[in-house]
């Protein structure tokens, strides 16, 4: 187990790194010069040259490589080009909104998905299974940025219940500030939800399918305490599993949602960055993210093996 | 202290509510609202307007919060600023400016010549990283022979130079404070900064200590919302006051039956063309820049992108200014007469071009319907978006393009067809012998005509599309008064708004 | 009964895709209007009898943009997922073919593609490349080619443990000939399965690309780029929201049933297994 957690942390240093380098040599390729950007069509060569000068981006490419990287190693992502502002502070100022975002969609497509499966594998066959196939079907049909639409639409437009936009702070109470981001939340959730509630309904008609859980059924136990009190614990650790694989999808459609609802989240510092050529920013940000998502891929294989010894000897 | 103020204004409005209830009362004065938000399509990445050209920056602090020597008002015209008056000596080099007196920073600093100085040296100096530093080149050096008196030596004469120095570029800031500007501005004006929440507003609050005539408004809110359907929506529900430079035009039909809110539709500096690589083939035939001018349907471009909210354009120059030739007639919309040029210049079945877009929706939806309007003429346009980045770096840098649309924002700026290296692949020698002229020329009359030679070269040469004017619509509550209709400079200056 | 019943969802699913494959053939010789005709003055009109779908802010037929939307948008899926298979299923072959190093060096760079969320990788890559369809499959293609390449090499390798793979190897085959003989085609199956469900991701995907303007370009009509465009006129004309999403749903729902359904034909045993990504 122990070589197993080395290796597993060993390479996954090596896929940090080389999503440092990555985005590092593609944001090289990028058209644009931050400094034109910032000092737009009247900028003159000399002022140009003394704001490249500035922002550091005068120097050699192996040097900014290796500044950054050393300042990573630190803790210390940089300075923004534009807001002028350390970009550890942007990024904390947008996760107050992502983080709550994410975390309310997870909750919320949780919420739905597990009545929704233990439901389908009760009914198994029978309508209440055959209706929740469907929505599982149709909301992993639908993309998210659509439902978002729709959601502004039916909600904004039309009943005028939730702002069609925009965030207005925490300090504007937790009333407001949820408000603004439930729409956003369920447009993220219905395809988390859908996807959720198959893994659970098939999880569960396994574990029924498993000696503990046929003994207690012919001890004369209940169907919905069986259903509870022994399939549902067992079925929930692949249900976590995918949970947490889900995690980098919903760090993906936070990036477009975000922008449709102009929420100033960590997707939409990102997508304004790459516009605005802030490559610290950007670098940031996608190493953030990479290493998150790097990080909750290993753990969920560490969980699997801790559980499951088997795919560890396979490969 | 501060957290008395609350109670104060409270208390006051409970008496206010009390009068109020009488009978016979006038309006009470207490119901007067003295707070405003203010929304925008676009968030200024800092609020240092001397070290950047995003024009949301100067949106927020012109005026507002920094105050320049000289200052653009409503109309256009060059007003006193931190300085009360100036002398131009007869040669038009030496501008002697009296400052106000007892000006104070933000931050309780005094204001006074040195940071005249200060400022202009900062932004005329060799590691300056001013947006407009050539606003600034033709200054030799500055004086302070008191704290009161500021005398500027200019190395060659400039006409403009009071217009530039009312510019946001050329706000006055204090040494002390100029570094932490960008989220920390400390100016003069009647505002001072309170906060900003990323990604959704900017907060001002009444100077108490400034020393001109004090604004109505105690607190202003800048809120940023580009999306459409937010900016709409944010409106209907009140969560704004007024929107400026609203470019949701399909909307408008609906606010203009609502009693609710007034729109106004001014005018701004913004030129809209249809950039043409004339340096590049086949654009480099006048024929077939003729032809493209007689393929565009100007009425109905602007009946697509400004649901009709918009002037057309016959060369580059402004209708509201002095000076302006009406030349929209000279190619009229003929799609025959475009096919028989284009034959004529060599291209009977048109040709392959790429139609390079930045963001701004006008130009994204512009470009489209362009395309499709070139495309009944045989010119087969790809469109091509592209950031701002990288359309800065590659189209008006790099000059690598055939078309692309852009607004030109910047007032007066019919030269740059005169400069050789810009973007147009332009030369005409009689445009630039005019443009010698209107450098030497003081007399107002005289410059008029030659800006109006100047457009008459540039519409025959049919140098780039003429299209349109941008429009400047403020979707605001009926009972604001005192906002800007017109947008001769970028700015909001709410320094004179007020609630009805 | 030879012939096993083909399941519900893979029933629903060849239906759907035929429509939509129809609807796409269909639009190469008729539309009711030309897809790129602009007419101004006829804009935002509701659906009605002219214009069953009603028309756009330039007054273009909405169906015919979708009719030939789906055309598009099909040719990017199809390219994405082709430009995946090409690439993906030799690596994920060479990688359970090579074993140790060449298998470590292979996931190490599959973990590097999977570290970035699809659509990002796709945005940046646009920034680099440009926007357009060319680079819109270029960047789906490599996402494709990664997962392909991970699901043929986990498939692969359960082959090489087989024991006619080791009857094969005994008898002094070689290890290219073993991958084509014997493993090629019995992957072949997971493969196909694993195409429809990133033919389906990759619809989602440009969809998204495009409503953030980096994807396919007018004239050409996209069904993400329309949802863009009318989500500005969500308050004059909120039906222009919904018909190109409902197409994009559609399609995607076709697909992820036609690969559930070919999942359940091709192994009964994994019915009701079907995992959806």
């Amino acid at each position: 187990m122990l070589a197993f957690l080395l290796r597993r942390l060993l390479t996954l240093l090596l896929t940090a790194w080389l999503a440092t380098v990555a985005v590092f040599a593609v944001l090289e390729a990028v058209p644009g010069d931050p400094a034109l950007v910032m000092l737009g069509v009247n900028a003159q060569p000399d002022t140009l040259a003394a704001l490249r000068a500035q922002m550091g981006l005068d120097r050699p490419l192996a040097e900014r490589y290796l500044r950054w990287t050393g300042g990573l190693l630190r803790g210390d992502l940089g300075v923004s080009l534009t807001y002028a502002r350390p970009v550890a502070d942007l990024v904390a100022e947008r996760l107050v909104v992502t983080l709550p975002l994410a975390l309310l969609s997870l909750a919320l497509s949780t919420a739905a998905a597990i009545p929704l499966g233990l439901l389908a594998a009760a009914r198994r066959g029978r309508g209440g299974d055959w209706a929740v196939l469907g929505f599982t079907q149709l909301g992993v049909a639908m993309p998210s940025f659509w439902i978002a639409i729709l959601l502004i639409l039916l909600f904004s437009v039309t009943l005028g219940w939730f702002p069609a936009g925009g965030f207005p702070g925490w300090e504007a109470g937790a009333g407001p500030a949820l408000k603004a981001l439930l729409l956003p939340a369920v447009a993220l959730a219905v395809p988390e939800a859908a996807i959720l509630a198959r893994v659970t309904r098939t999880a569960i008609l396994d574990t029924l399918g498993e000696d503990h859980v046929r003994t207690a059924r012919a001890k004369g136990v209940g169907r919905t305490a069986v259903l509870l009190r022994h399939a549902l614990p067992n079925a929930l650790l692949p249900v976590a599993t995918v949970l947490g694989l889900q995690l980098s999808f919903l760090v993906a459609g936070a990036v477009v949602v975000e922008n449709v609802f102009t929420l100033p989240g960590l997707g939409r510092l990102l997508y304004q960055a790459i516009g605005q050529r802030d490559l610290i920013v950007v670098q940031g940000v996608v190493v953030l993210l990479a290493v998150f998502v790097v990080v909750v891929n290993a753990l969920v294989d560490i969980a699997c093996a801790a559980v499951d010894p088997r795919p560890r000897a396979e490969g | 202290m501060p957290n008395r103020k609350p109670c104060a204004a409270l208390a006051i409005l409970a008496v206010g509510a009390a009068l109020g209830a009488l009978p016979g009362a006038a309006p009470s004065w207490a119901q007067v609202r003295t707070d405003l938000v203010v929304g925008m399509a676009l968030e200024p990445p800092h609020l240092d307007p001397t070290a950047g050209a995003a024009a949301a920056i100067k949106e927020v602090t012109y005026a507002n919060l920094y105050e320049p020597l000289t200052r653009i008002d409503a109309e256009g015209n060059v007003v006193p600023g931190l300085a009360r008056s100036w002398t131009v000596s007869d040669d038009g080099l030496t501008y002697r400016f009296t400052l106000r007196p007892g000006v104070r920073f933000h931050d309780g600093t005094a204001c006074d010549s040195a940071d005249v100085k200060f400022s202009l040296d900062r932004a005329r100096a060799a590691d300056s990283v001013n947006a407009q530093k050539a606003y600034f080149a033709p200054i030799a050096s500055v004086e302070t022979p008191d704290p009161a008196t500021v005398v500027v030596t200019l190395s060659r004469p400039d006409g403009l130079f009071l217009f530039h120095m009312a510019s946001g570029d050329a706000a006055i800031v204090a040494p002390e404070s100029a570094a932490a500007n960008k989220q920390k501005p400390v100016g003069t004006g009647p505002f001072k900064f309170e906060r900003w929440v990323a990604g959704d507003r900017v907060v001002l609050v009444r100077n108490p200590d400034y020393d001109g005539p004090k604004p109505a408004l105690e607190r202003v809110s800048f809120r940023f919302i580009s999306d459409p359907a937010a900016q709409v929506a944010a409106l209907k529900a009140g969560d704004v006051d007024a929107f400026t430079l609203f470019s949701t035009y399909e909307a408008l039909p609906e606010f203009r039956n609502d009693p609710k809110f007034t729109v106004t539709v001014g005018t701004t500096e913004g030129e809209t063309i249809l950039s043409t690589n004339n340096a590049r083939k086949p654009f480099d035939d006048v024929r077939v820049r003729r032809a493209m001018a007689h393929a565009i349907d100007r009425p109905t471009l602007i009946e697509g992108v400004l649901y009709g909210n918009g002037v057309a354009i016959g060369s580059h120059f402004p209708p509201h200014r002095a000076g302006y030739v009406d030349l929209t007639g000279m190619y009229p919309y003929d799609p025959k007469k475009a096919r028989a040029l284009l034959a004529e210049a060599g291209y009977p079945d048109g040709f392959e071009t790429t139609l390079r877009l930045p963001p701004p929706p006008y130009a994204r939806r512009g470009g489209e319907l362009i395309a499709a309007m070139l495309a009944e003429v045989g010119i087969r346009a790809r469109t091509e978006p592209m950031e701002w980045a990288a359309w800065l770096e590659k189209v008006f840098k790099g000059k690598d393009y055939d078309l692309t649309m852009i607004a030109h924002t910047e007032p007066l700026d019919i030269d740059v067809y005169g400069r050789a290296d810009y973007y147009f692949n332009y030369g005409n020698d009689r445009f630039k012998a005019v443009e010698e002229e209107l450098n030497r020329s003081q007399d107002p009359a005289r410059r008029n005509a030659l800006y109006g030679e100047q457009q008459r070269i540039l519409a025959e040469d049919a140098v780039n599309g003429f299209l349109f004017m941008l429009p400047s619509i403020t979707v605001q509550n009926a009972k604001l008064a005192g906002m800007w209709v017109n947008r001769p400079i970028q700015a909001n200056d709410v320094t004179g708004v007020s609630w009805k | 009964m030879t012939v096993r019943r083909l399941p519900l969802s893979l029933r629903l699913g060849l239906v759907l895709v035929a429509l939509l494959l129809g609807v796409a053939l269909l639009s190469l010789v008729w539309t009711p209007f030309p897809a790129d005709k602009v007419r101004v003055v006829a804009r935002l009109r509701p659906p009605g009898a002219g214009h069953w779908l009603g028309t756009d802010h330039f007054g273009r037929d909405v169906l015919s943009m979708i009719m030939v939307g789906a055309r598009n948008s099909l040719s990017i899926a199809a390219a994405a997922v082709g430009l995946g298979l090409l690439f993906g299923v030799p690596l994920g072959l060479a990688a359970a073919a090579l074993g140790r190093w060449g298998d470590e060096i292979l996931a190490r760079l599959g973990d590097l593609v999977f570290a970035f969320p699809a659509v990002l990788s796709a945005i940046l890559l646009t920034a680099v490349l440009g926007a357009g369809a060319v680079n819109v499959v270029l960047a789906l293609g490599l996402f494709n080619a990664a997962v392909l390449a991970r699901v043929t090499r986990g498939a692969a390798l359960a082959v090489w443990r087989r024991e006619f793979v080791r009857a094969a190897l005994a008898l002094g085959r070689g290890p290219l000939s073993v991958t084509r003989v014997h493993v090629l085609p019995n992957v072949a199956g997971v493969v196909v399965v694993q195409a429809t469900v990133l033919f389906a991701v990759a619809i989602v995907n440009e969809a998204a690309l495009s409503y953030l303007g980096l994807g396919i370009q007018p004239p050409s009509p996209s069904w993400g780029k329309m949802l863009g465009d009318a989500q500005t006129h969500l308050f004059n004309a909120p039906l222009q929201a919904v018909f190109p999403g409902a197409a994009i749903a559609l399609s995607v729902l076709g697909l992820t049933l036609l690969g559930d359904g070919l999942r359940d034909w091709l192994d009964p045993r994994q019915r009701g297994e079907s995992g959806l990504l």
